[in-house]
This record gives C-alpha cells, sequence and structure tokens, in this order.
C-alpha cells in the first residue's frame, strides 16, 4: 500500500481502538462509578462544591440543566469579552498586542464559547498570552465541556425508564473537563513538547539567521493550547496559520497525534452511549452510520487531491505529490486530505492546509460534512445532531413498519417532531440565508460603509471576495456553513475581520450552538418522562443495519435537498467546469 | 354494508360527486388545514398574476402560453390532491348513506309518561323527535326507530340492515342483551325500549359524521406528521427565497414560473395531497369491516397494541364441548358403552348430549354395529333425568327398569360407592388422563355400575391458531379469559396458540390484567358485551364492544363491532398499522422523489448562464422549457396514480418489523428515486412532440 494511504489507515485504525476503551470509561464517568482519576479530583471538588454551595448529588430535570448551562455559557461570554477587551494592560503580553475591536472581540469571544473557533485574527498579533490561557483555552475546555455534559444528560434520559430526573449539570460538565478532557490532554501536550512545539510564556524571540538576517519568531504556551485545541473538537488555533504552522504541527507524527485527538471523543462519545444506556449494538449502528458518511466525504477528497489539478496537468506539468498548492510537504496530500475531511465532519475546524486551494469536489465534501454535521459531529454536539436525525428517521421508520413511531420504548408525538424539525431546519435556514444575504450584497456590489472596508480603504461589497464567479461563492457560503456547524475552519480568500462578517457570523454561531443543544436536551427530557413501552416483536428495531440505512438515508436527503441547488452554484459548478 | 360487496373504487357516482367537490375544496380556508396544498395554492395564484401581468406587457417572464400551461399544471395538482381527499370522503358517505336511509323519518310509537306512570297511550311521532329517556312501543314488522334499550318484552330482531347477518338475534329486556339498535327490524313479538342517545348522537350519526370527514379530528400521529412536512415545506421557502440572490450572483436570470416550478416539485405534495385522503379511508376500512370506530385516533391505537385478551368461548372455542371418545370399563364391550351413552343422550337437548349420539352413531356406522343385540336396551325411556348443580349428573330411566346415568366423576362415584359397588382404580386413571387433556370427563353408569367415560373436549375454532400466529408476528400477545379451572384452561390455551390464559376468571380479573399490563407500558385491547366488561372496556386502550352488548359497554367502548365477531380484533389491528404504514411509505416516496426533480430542474434553472451544469442533466431532458414542465407534470399526475393506494392502504405483511422496514424501504425508498427520472424522462419525450 502507498504509505500515505497506510498512514491515514492506520491513524483512523488507532482512534478506533483507543475509543472504544475510552468510551467505557466515559460510560463509567457519567454513571458516577469509582475512576481512578476520582482520587485526584474528587478532593479538590469537594471544596470549590462547598466553597460554591452547590449540591452534585441534586437532581435536576431537563429545563433546570439547561437554565444552568445557558447561564454559565452567559458569564463566560462577558469573561471573555473583558479579555479581549482590556489584554493590552492586562499581565502576560510581552508582546504589546493592543485590545481587539469591539466587533472582534465579539465575533471571537463568541466563536470560542460555541466551540467553533472561527478565527477573524492571528494568534500572534492579535492575542495576550493571558488571553490564550485565561480566556481562549479556558474556553476551549469549558465549551467542549458544555457539550459533553449535554450529551451526558441526552445519555441519562434514554435509558429505559420513566423519569424526570437527570442527573446533576455541574457534576456531568465538571466531570467532562476533569475526568475525560484534562487527562487526553495531557498526554497529547507531552508527546507535542517532546515534537517540539514550544510551552513557554516568553514573547517573541529574535534570532540572526544564517544568510543574518534578522527573524522574528512567535512563540508561546503552545503545547498546551494545541491539545485541548484538538481534544475539545475546538480547532482554534495558537498561530494564525493553524496546524500548518510548523510549532503548532511541527512533525508528521505530531499531525498522527492531532488527527487521533480530534476524532477520539466523538468516536468515544458514541460508545460511551452505548455502553451506558446498555445499548451497545445501537452505538456500533450509529458509528457505522457516521463512518460510511466520513469514508464517502473522504475517499473522493483523497482521490481528487492525490489526483492533481487537472489545469496543471493540462499545462504538461507533473504533480507526483498531488494537488501541493497550499498544503504542507511535511504532510503530502493524502494526510492533508484525510484531515480536512476530518476536520469538517467533526467540527474542529483546525487546518493543516488552505482549504481555498483544494480541488472544488474536495471542497464540496468539506462543506457536505459541515452542512450534515454529524458524522461524528463535534465532542457531545455531535451526537446531539445525530439524535435529531435519528427522530426524524425512526419516526418516518416507525410509521413504514405500521406503529406510532417510537424510540427506545418512548412515543415520538407531536411535540418532539415539532422541536427536532425546527432544529433540523434552523440550520440550512442560517447558512442559506447569510451566503444569501452575502451574495446579494456581492452581485449588488453594495457600498457597505462602516460594515465593510477592503485592504485599500473601499466599501464595496464585492472586495471580501479574493476570486471571482464560482469559488468566490464557495467563499462566502464556507463561512456560513463553518459558522452554523460551529466548525471554524475558514476557506480562506474571504475578507473576513470586518464588522458585516464578525457580527453576521457571531449571531449565526450563537443560534446554532445553543438551538442544537437545547432542542436535543428538550427532546430526550420529553422522551424520558414517558411511560416506557418494551419492546414486542412489532417494534421497529433500531439497532439494525436497515434502520442504519434509513438513518443515512434521512441526513444525506435532508442535506442535499436542501443545499443541492446552492452547491451545484459553488463547488458543482466549478468542478464541472474543469477539464476532465 | 357487507364485506364481500365488492364495489368499483372509482364507482361513476362517487367519482362525479367528488369532482364537484374538488373544485369546492380549493377555498383557502379549508386549504389553510393542509400547510402543504397551501402553499401551492398560493403557488397558483401567484402564477395567475404572471399571466395578467404578461398580458399587459411584461417581456422577461417568458411566453403567456408557457405561463399560462404552469399555472394550469398547478391548478390541477390541486384540483387533484381535493380530489383524492373528496373521493375518500364520498365513499365514506356512500357507506353512511345506505345506514341513514333507514334512519330518516322512521315512525316511533311513542309512549306518553306522567310522572313514573306509563299511560296506555301511543302517539305516532317522528323517529326525530325522540329524546333520550323517551319510550317507544316495538311490536312485530316495525322498524326501531333508534338506539335504546329494552325495558319490557322480548323479542327477535333482524340486525342485518346493519350487520350484513340474516340470522335473526333475541334481544330482551334485562341482562346484556337489552339494547337494540335503530334500523333494525322486529320480527316477533312487542317490546317497549327507552331511547338511549340524543338525536345526532347515536353510535350511527356519531360514524357518519366521522366518515362523512365532517366531525373529522386530526388524530395526534397526523398531525405530527403535518409538522414533519410543514418543517419540508419551510426548508424549501427558504431554498428557492434564497435562490433568487444566489442566481443574482452567478448573472442568471430566472423567471418567476422556474421559481414556482421548483418549490412545488419540491415540496412533498404528494403526501400532503393525500394525507387526509389516507386518514378518512382508514375509518372508512375499519366500517367496511363491520366497525365503527368512535375516533380515527382509535384505529391508530389499535395498530399499537401489545395485548389481546379475548374470551375463549365462542372466540376460540366454538360454544360448546364436544364428545370425542368413549373410554370403557374393565370387562365392558366398547358397543354397550357407546349404546348406553347414545340412550343417556337421546332426550337431551343440550348440545352435550347431541355431540354424544353423533359421535355414537359415527362410531356405530364404522364398527358395522346394530343395537338390537342389546336386547335389554330395546326398551322405552320412561323418564328423562335432568342435569341439576346437586346431583351433577343427568340420565334416563328405561321402562324395563334399568338406570342409566352420567355425570362428574365425583358425583358418580358417591352413587357407586353407595350402591356398594366399586369403583374401579383404572376409570379413576382414564379420568384423570381426561381432565389433564383438558376435557371433560362424564362417567357412564348403568344401575350404578360403572360401563366407561366419556371425554367430552372444547373445540378449537379452525383456522384460529393460524390468526394467533399472524398475531403474535404483528408484536401483539393473546391472552385467553376462562371460567374453566387453569388446568383445562392452560391445556386449551397451549393448543389453541394463545400467549397467556386468565383462568376461573371474574370481570374483576380482566380490569386487574388490563391494568397490570397497562403498568408495563403494553397497549391493551378486549372485547366485550356485558354490563359488567364496561369498565374493563373502559380501562382498555382499544374496548371493542359487540354490538348485541348492552348500552353500557357500548358507551365505555371506544369501537362497536357490528358483526359480534370476537376475532374482529385482529383485522381491526391490521387496519390500524395499514393506516400508519401508508402514511410512512407515502410520506418516503414523496421526499425520494425531490433527487429526480432535482436533477431535471436545477440544470435547467442554469444551463444558460453556467453550460457546465449541463453534465447534472443525467436525465438528458431536452430543453429547459421541457425540463421544468416535465418535474411538475410528473409532480401532479403521481397524485391521481397514488389514489387506490391512499384508499386501498399498503397491504400489510406479519413479517416482522425489520424485514417490513427493509421492504417498504427497497419499494417506496428506492423506488421513489428511481420511478420519478423514468417518469419525468418519458413525461419530456412527449412534452417535447408538442414544443
Amino acid at each position: 500500500m502507498n504509505p500515505q494511504i497506510l498512514g491515514v489507515v492506520v491513524m483512523f485504525i488507532a482512534t478506533l481502538l483507543l475509543a472504544v476503551p475510552l468510551g467505557r470509561y466515559v460510560a463509567k464517568v457519567y454513571s458516577g462509578e469509582k475512576v481512578w482519576t476520582d482520587t485526584i479530583f474528587n478532593p479538590i471538588e469537594r471544596f470549590f462544591y462547598k466553597l460554591s454551595s452547590i449540591d452534585p448529588k441534586r437532581e435536576m430535570n431537563w429545563k433546570q440543566h439547561l437554565t444552568v448551562l445557558l447561564t454559565l455559557n452567559f458569564i463566560w461570554f462577558f469573561w471573555a469579552m473583558f479579555c479581549l477587551l482590556n489584554q493590552s494592560w492586562l499581565p502576560m503580553n510581552p508582546d504589546h498586542n493592543p485590545n481587539m475591536t469591539p466587533d472582534l472581540a465579539w465575533n471571537t469571544a463568541i466563536s470560542f464559547l460555541v466551540n467553533c473557533n472561527l478565527q477573524q485574527y492571528s494568534g500572534e498579533t492579535g492575542v495576550s498570552y493571558f488571553s490564550q490561557v485565561f480566556g481562549l483555552m479556558f474556553l476551549q475546555f469549558v465549551s467542549a465541556g458544555t457539550g459533553m455534559a449535554a450529551a451526558a444528560v441526552v445519555f441519562n434520559a434514554l435509558r429505559d425508564r420513566t423519569s424526570e430526573q437527570l442527573g446533576n449539570f455541574y457534576n456531568y460538565f465538571l466531570k467532562s473537563c476533569t475526568r475525560i478532557l484534562l487527562p487526553v490532554c495531557i498526554l497529547v501536550a507531552f508527546v507535542h513538547l517532546f515534537e517540539g512545539t514550544p510551552m513557554t510564556f516568553k514573547g517573541i524571540d529574535t534570532l540572526t539567521t544564517v544568510q543574518g538576517d534578522t527573524m522574528h519568531v512567535s512563540r508561546g504556551p503552545v503545547a498546551a493550547f494545541v491539545a485541548i485545541k484538538h481534544v475539545g473538537t475546538n480547532g482554534g488555533g495558537f498561530f494564525g496559520a493553524n496546524s500548518a504552522h510548523p510549532f503548532e504541527n511541527p512533525t508528521y507524527l505530531s499531525n498522527i497525534v492531532q488527527m487521533i485527538a480530534q476524532i477520539l471523543i466523538p468516536f468515544a462519545m458514541v460508545f460511551a452511549f452505548g455502553f451506558y444506556c446498555n445499548k451497545k449494538r445501537l452505538a456500533w449502528i450509529f458509528w457505522g452510520v457516521m463512518t460510511a458518511g466520513f469514508l464517502i466525504l473522504v475517499v473522493p477528497a483523497v482521490i481528487a487531491e492525490v489526483h492533481g489539478n487537472p489545469y496543471i496537468s493540462q499545462m504538461g506539468i507533473s504533480q507526483p505529490g498531488g494537488n501541493m498548492e497550499g498544503k504542507e510537504i511535511r504532510f503530502g496530500a493524502t494526510a492533508s486530505a484525510f484531515w480536512s475531511i476530518a476536520t469538517t465532519v467533526i467540527s474542529t475546524g483546525s487546518v493543516n492546509a488552505m482549504h481555498d486551494s483544494f480541488m472544488p469536489l474536495s471542497g464540496m465534501n468539506m462543506l457536505l460534512g459541515m452542512m450534515i454535521n454529524s458524522f461524528y459531529g463535534g465532542v457531545g454536539v455531535g451526537f446531539l445532531n445525530f439524535f435529531i436525525y435519528v427522530i426524524l428517521a425512526v419516526f418516518i421508520g416507525g410509521l413504514m413498519v405500521g406503529r406510532t413511531p417510537e424510540f427506545g420504548g418512548k412515543k415520538i408525538e407531536a411535540r418532539e417532531m415539532k422541536i427536532a424539525m425546527i432544529i433540523a431546519l434552523f440550520h440550512p435556514f442560517l447558512i442559506l440565508v447569510g451566503t444569501a444575504i452575502a451574495s446579494y450584497l456581492a452581485a449588488h456590489d453594495t457600498n457597505m460603509g462602516w460594515w465593510f472596508a477592503d485592504a485599500a480603504g473601499k466599501h464595496n461589497a464585492s472586495g471580501w471576495l479574493n476570486n471571482p464567479s464560482y469559488h468566490g461563492f464557495s467563499e462566502m457560503l464556507y463561512q456560513y456553513t463553518s459558522s452554523s456547524a460551529n466548525n471554524g475552519s475558514g476557506f480562506e480568500g474571504l475578507t473576513d475581520n470586518n464588522p458585516f462578517w464578525n457580527i453576521s457570523t457571531g449571531i449565526v454561531l450563537l443560534f446554532s450552538r445553543f438551538l442544537p443543544i437545547i432542542g436535543p436536551v428538550a427532546i430526550a427530557g420529553l422522551l424520558a418522562q414517558k411511560k416506557f413501552i418494551p419492546a414486542s416483536s412489532g417494534t421497529l428495531k433500531t439497532d439494525t443495519a436497515i434502520f442504519g440505512i434509513l438513518v443515512f438515508a434521512v441526513k444525506v436527503i435532508i442535506a442535499a435537498l436542501a443545499f443541492f441547488p446552492a452547491l451545484a452554484l459553488g463547488p458543482i459548478a466549478e468542478w464541472m467546469k474543469m477539464p476532465h | 354494508m357487507k364485506k364481500e360487496q365488492k364495489e368499483n373504487l372509482f364507482n361513476k357516482e362517487l367519482v362525479m360527486e367528488a369532482i364537484g367537490q374538488s373544485f369546492m375544496k380549493l377555498n383557502p380556508k379549508y386549504q389553510f388545514r393542509n400547510p402543504v396544498m397551501f402553499t401551492v395554492e398560493i403557488g397558483t395564484f401567484v402564477m395567475m398574476f404572471v399571466c395578467a401581468w404578461i398580458l399587459s406587457g411584461e417581456k422577461s417572464q417568458g411566453t403567456f402560453i408557457y405561463n399560462f400551461i404552469i399555472f394550469l399544471i398547478l391548478l390541477l395538482t390541486l384540483l387533484f390532491a381535493n380530489f383524492a381527499e373528496a373521493l375518500a370522503e364520498a365513499r365514506g358517505k356512500a357507506q353512511a348513506a345506505s345506514l341513514r336511509k333507514t334512519r330518516e323519518e322512521t315512525p316511533a310509537k311513542k309512549i306518553a309518561v306522567l310522572g313514573n306512570m306509563f299511560i296506555n297511550e301511543v302517539h305516532i311521532v317522528p323517529s326525530s323527535q325522540l329524546s333520550k329517556g323517551d319510550m317507544f312501543v316495538c311490536e312485530t314488522g316495525d322498524i326501531i326507530p333508534t338506539d335504546g334499550e329494552i325495558i319490557e318484552g322480548i323479542a327477535t330482531i333482524d340486525e342485518s340492515a346493519i350487520t350484513g347477518e340474516s340470522a335473526p338475534v333475541i334481544r330482551e329486556s334485562g341482562g346484556d342483551k337489552s339494547s337494540v339498535t335503530g334500523g333494525t327490524k322486529v320480527l316477533s313479538d312487542k317490546i317497549i325500549v327507552k331511547v338511549t342517545t340524543e338525536q345526532g348522537e347515536s353510535f350511527l350519526d356519531k360514524m357518519i359524521a366521522l366518515v362523512e370527514g365532517a366531525s373529522r379530528q386530526k388524530t395526534p400521529n397526523e398531525i405530527a406528521l403535518t409538522i414533519l412536512l410543514a418543517g419540508f415545506t419551510l426548508v424549501f421557502i427558504i431554498v428557492c427565497v434564497t435562490l433568487y440572490p444566489f442566481a443574482l450572483y452567478s448573472k442568471t436570470e430566472i423567471p418567476i414560473s422556474a421559481y414556482i416550478a421548483l418549490f412545488v416539485c419540491l415540496i412533498p405534495t404528494t403526501i400532503g395531497g393525500l394525507l387526509s385522503a389516507i386518514g378518512i379511508s382508514g375509518m372508512d376500512r375499519a366500517l367496511r369491516a363491520n366497525v365503527i370506530a368512535k375516533s380515527g385516533k382509535a384505529v391508530e391505537t389499535a395498530g399499537d397494541l401489545d395485548v389481546l385478551l379475548l374470551d375463549k368461548t365462542g372466540t376460540i372455542t366454538i360454544g360448546n364441548r364436544k364428545a370425542t371418545n368413549f373410554y370403557t370399563a374393565p370387562n365392558v364391550a366398547i358397543n354397550e358403552l357407546i349404546y348406553a351413552a347414545m340412550l343417556s343422550s337421546k332426550t337431551d337437548t343440550t348440545p352435550e348430549g347431541k355431540s354424544i349420539v353423533e359421535l355414537g352413531k359415527k362410531l356405530q356406522s364404522e364398527n358395522e354395529f346394530t343395537a338390537e343385540r342389546f336386547e335389554k336396551y330395546q326398551s322405552e325411556i320412561i323418564e328423562q333425568i335432568n342435569f341439576t348443580a346437586e346431583t351433577r349428573s343427568s340420565g334416563v330411566n328405561l321402562a324395563n327398569g334399568i338406570k342409566i346415568r352420567k355425570g362428574a366423576s365425583d358425583a358418580i362415584k358417591a352413587m357407586v360407592l353407595n350402591a356398594g359397588n366399586i369403583f374401579a382404580a383404572e376409570i379413576m386413571t382414564i379420568v384423570s388422563k381426561i381432565a389433564a387433556n383438558g376435557g371433560t370427563p362424564l362417567v357412564v353408569i348403568e344401575d350404578n355400575k360403572v360401563l366407561g367415560v366419556i371425554e367430552l373436549q372444547d373445540i378449537i375454532k379452525t383456522g384460529i391458531q393460524e390468526r394467533f400466529e399472524r398475531l403474535r408476528k404483528m408484536g401483539v400477545k393473546t391472552v385467553m379469559v376462562t371460567g374453566d379451572n387453569p388446568l383445562t384452561a392452560k391445556y386449551i390455551a397451549e393448543k389453541a396458540g394463545v400467549d397467556d390464559y386468565i383462568a376461573e376468571a371474574k370481570p374483576e380479573d380482566k380490569m386487574a390484567y388490563i391494568r397490570k399490563e397497562q403498568n408495563l407500558g403494553k397497549l391493551v385491547a378486549m372485547m366485550g358485551d356485558g354490563t359488567n366488561d364496561a369498565p374493563a372496556l373502559a380501562q382498555a386502550d382499544v374496548g371493542v364492544a359487540m354490538n348485541s352488548g348492552t348500552a353500557a359497554a357500548k358507551e365505555a367502548g371506544n369501537m362497536v363491532d357490528l358483526d359480534n365477531d370476537p376475532t374482529k380484533l385482529i383485522e381491526i389491528v391490521e387496519i390500524g398499522k395499514q393506516l400508519l404504514m401508508t402514511r410512512g411509505t407515502l410520506t418516503t416516496f414523496s421526499i425520494a422523489n425531490d433527487v429526480a426533480k432535482y436533477f431535471a430542474i436545477v440544470p435547467a434553472l442554469f444551463i444558460t448562464s453556467i453550460p457546465a451544469l449541463q453534465s447534472i442533466n443525467i436525465m438528458n431532458l431536452h430543453s429547459p422549457s421541457s425540463a421544468i414542465l416535465s418535474a411538475i407534470i410528473f409532480n401532479a399526475i403521481i397524485i391521481p396514480m397514488l389514489i387506490p393506494l391512499a384508499l386501498k392502504g399498503v397491504a400489510y405483511k406479519p413479517i416482522g418489523a425489520s424485514a417490513l422496514l427493509r421492504r417498504n424501504l427497497l419499494v417506496y425508498g428506492l423506488g421513489g428515486i428511481i420511478v420519478p427520472f423514468i417518469g419525468i424522462k418519458l413525461i419530456d419525450l412527449v412534452v417535447t412532440l408538442f414544443m
């Protein structure tokens, strides 16, 4: 086998082998069984619970869970805004980076709060170490913890019983952070230290090169940052170039570790569901559906990238390395293509190559990964998004076997359908409406005034596009898709650090983060209250391959139906136009 | 009303009525109930304005003819959907009309009442003037004017107008057979009946209203499905509206007609148009099975049933026990036993007695045996001793002094021992063997000496095992309710293939069993007829009352079975499942259709400005306008083509849920993707001919 292909296959299998035991561990953590990390954290937690007079054993219903979740997030948002707007005088700013503008701070605070990490600034010059560590890195931990805790509530609600008591949010949240995220992060950070990633609070280093030039090298507490960036599927890079930066992702090995780190917990959460609810077969079916979707997206992307750019081939230039524009030599076309799809199906959004320079087909698959947003998906929230499609599939499938639909012994009725439909609707709504507004402005070349100015100081809307035509359309579509999927990767090529893009994507981010958490938790909470109906031979069995196919079809058809025209005008048109 | 009535789905009269109704239903106020079709109607109005706009000189929207054709096709789409609903309603109405005919203005002999006294004065009033609590008299030949309860008298009644069953039934005051139904005819005797329902509220009235669709409420499942469909409609509103700026950006001019066509094609019009027809025809199918459902929800619930409570007698076994075997005592010839047994039953009119004679005769002819060989039996019967609860035996005394008795083993044993004779151990063995096999042993003695034992057995209805097997495959557990002792009950339960039984059952036991299953989250159905069944009927999720039952029972249940056929529940379960399946499969089909429609319309929209998109015109449709026309024509005509399926329901096969899902996904999912590719291509070929 081609060693590059072998590399990604090994990466994938290694992730799976690690994810199954981790899933069992996660299930233990949420079900309150004793785990080895308790010895370390229990005393510390007890102290803080006592200090804040929170009772981690108080059972909450779904509404109480959501109240706590939203309140905590609300507070964190203000903390992040404070850091970013005052970083110039706050400590730990050796490079004297200035305060952020309010619209950029709004976008950045929201985007880290919602686990998206859309970055319209560059880490080297845009933020201080204080903001990086106490603002952004803190949010990377707690936003991942929030998603996982919400998933834990849903797991609890899906057990075979009738109850309103769905555990304690503080308990789930804190345990997600300390028992799951932190240990994995420490491991990942250590590997990076050995691979050469910097971990220091010193400012920019100045050195003289062999040629006698002076070079300024940015550094900082990168190893710690990179770990949670991937483990928590956040994706916000320490440096502007993200994981393409030689400090942030120095070697092929560190690339493998980052790859594994970002897929690991999304895998593990699916298995954790299986262990926790004792529905292991169903968990494997879910994982199978996700993997099928992932493979369908990743294989054509790898082929397209390895094949190289047909325009260049047409000129008679050989491309032995594939399409290498915008890619790092140390990773190569295959691993970069694999990464690009992994980072988009999962809501990480960290990049190790320039997505703008990928072949149109790969670009489309990245978009599809984010449009579906639950072929694995982000930590915790990926499972929640998937759950919505499961509800829709159960409804249609249940009818098709002649029973009023039920999932896990609970009837799916009008109320649950209403919530599921709203959540399923909102994603295409945010993406398409956002892109529509941007395209309308670009088509009319509207003068945007305060809202937008390009490098030359012109306020015309078409100025935010670096590429004309279909590719330009893809850039806008990608930006809103990435926001709505809470992904955070950029197609780049879009001039996006300006009030128009900062504010509009910020709004999209807020809606697309919290609605898909509120919706599934509400559905699960409502289902948990319902009478449990034991399965009979007339019940639609969900842990079967045929149900898996149905879920897959529902996901693909809903995404295909909503986004087909948009894709046709962007990547498909570009792809069709290419010489074949 | 009879099931066998094989009528044409597209009966001419019904079709004519439905066509008229389809135009009436274009009223937006009416369409608003159905979000999918309502948006189609808005689209149709928009196209009407576009046509008018073009006539006033607008040039950017293409030719008038083309736009007008699109307007017409959209209108047709609406009419087809209305037609489906109207046809379902018309069929229901036709059913109801035949019932109603008998009920209109039947003269009633109303009895004037003064306080608690009847005044012997009878007024002839139209049935419509009777109200609840009134009394009326019915004599031979009278049609009973309305539903009621017999308070005095007994009569044979012909219920064929309602049940289709020509054999007359007996109804009498008091007890469980006291209720009469309006529209039935008194064949003999005279009864006084008290009206139990207000005008327009009798079961038939309720059912007629339900079937006609007038008072049809959307069921919870229908509401949930409507939400799903409304959601899809909203998605496509977003898709089509945002397409406008997208097209602006890619410098494409898209006429309004193309947006509307794309939108109407994408929203799930197929299921949206057929949804209410499916619901109405579910009620209608129940009615065709001679079951009156009090609500659509009850029919739906029936599809979900987990547990079915059935009375043994009359449902699982034919009413009575039958003699199946003779066993002789030591040193008694088999023929002697047979002849004595037959003689003892000769004047016995009970079904058991008759069956003994029957079996004896059969064995006689097989053994070529003649009675003459037993001279002692050639004597007159001078006395017939009937069965009583005390003696628990019966028999005859012959003129020559011989006394033959047959009866329960312990009663007979006492007689034998009292007379100083021995009761052989072999007999005891036979007796217990028969009991263990679910039979009833009758010991026969002649002058207090044991001749042998007759075995009586419950006869299980032929084909009942298959029906239970079918239910089991549907996931429904069957429970037999019987007054028998546990041993017999167990045997019959095993033989009939029911999953569980309640032996020595009292009415409270039924109730307790239902509660127990419901606490486990199961849905329970039961059938009953007596007043003491009423609480259990009310408690059950689906309570089916026999039409012959008491008013209380009928009031408590949520369905009434006009045929009084206890196995009807099986059909009801299937009707419920069919109803849901038809909805599910047509939804899947409708949504799967969109894939092909996209491939037809999207290239057509952009082909001029983005020629590269020609490669996704995989159907190779002739031109953009023919592609759009073909897609919306397909979208329209698929509705009437699926009307038969919507009205008859998707066939239910009890093959297990996963197999069923596989089958339906293959047929309606995969089929739903493939069929429109072929259909649109064919229509395109035809449309091209005219262009």
